[in-house]
């Protein structure tokens, strides 16, 4: 068994691929610099059209959302990811391919059990915990205006 | 159309993601914890006055990564709180949120429509 178990070992050591820290790292840094530029082109862009700030700050998260669920679609965010990790999973975009990967994996499964429920796989837990701390930071502050603070 | 706004965005958005993949590495956490995470420290640094002026200064950098949208969040409910009291705790954030959220899910379902799943390669 103790052989056995070694053969396994080694068998795993072999198998698994060899990430370098360093190099993710860099590819993060790059890959998520080359999102965050596209989005502020994109704002500068409709700003430059008469937009207001903040209508080109959201129009700008929704075509960065719009363009993953695409790629997700045609199995190409994945492969990114796969090499920029958090470059692309960290901005919006990994959010966008967290709601619509599962979707499309699970359909099969039926319109409500899966993609109704797992759509919101991550995308609940995101919601869930966005809206309980801003909720709770949000009572603070209230409290602090009842206050007079 | 300032070039310096990009340089800016680059490094920042890039900085921030980097620092998460050092994260990811060090402590094999999954990307759904991370994108929890995120958020929530997104929420935690607009509440202490942080996030405000580091997404004006830094444009895109700031507000395309998720700790964005926690502060979107945040800055929902600050506002709402402000027009309508302990009203706007439970209405602000959501509000903020909702395009964001909304386009997830539209795109998000009409791609389960449209297109069929892939075998991992």
């Amino acid at each position: 068994m103790e052989v056995r178990k070694d053969q396994y070992n080694a068998y795993v050591t072999a198998v698994t691929p060899v990430h370098s820290v360093a190099k993710n790292t860099m590819y993060a840094f790059l890959s998520g610099g080359i999102v965050c530029t596209l989005g502020e082109f994109v704002m500068e862009y409709l700003k430059g059209r008469g937009a207001e700030e903040q209508a080109a700050g959201v129009w700008t998260l929704l075509l960065l959302i719009f363009v993953s669920v695409v790629l997700t679609g045609l199995n190409i965010f994945q492969k990114i990811a796969r090499v920029c990790g958090a470059g692309v999973l960290v901005p919006i975009t990994g959010f966008a391919n967290s709601v619509a990967s599962p979707a499309l994996e699970y359909k099969a499964e039926g319109q409500v059990f899966g993609i109704g429920c797992r759509i919101f796989a991550i995308a609940g837990p995101v919601i869930l915990y966005g809206t309980l701390a801003s909720g709770a930071l949000g009572t603070l502050y209230w409290l602090g205006t009842v206050m007079g603070l | 159309m300032e070039p310096v706004e990009y340089l800016k965005a680059f490094l920042v958005g890039g900085s921030i993601c980097a620092a998460v993949q050092i994260l990811m590495d060090r402590t094999k956490l999954m990307p759904g914890r991370i994108m929890v995470m995120l958020v929530i420290t997104g929420s935690v640094l607009g509440f202490l006055g942080i996030y405000e002026p580091f997404a004006k200064w830094a444009g895109a950098g700031a507000t395309v990564p998720l700790l964005g949208f926690g502060n979107t969040l945040w800055k929902g409910v600050r506002d709402a709180v402000d027009e309508e009291g302990a009203l706007g705790i439970f209405k602000g954030g959501l509000t903020a949120g909702s395009a964001g959220i909304a386009a997830a899910l539209l795109f998000g379902y009409l791609a389960s429509l449209i297109f069929r799943p892939k075998m991992k390669d």
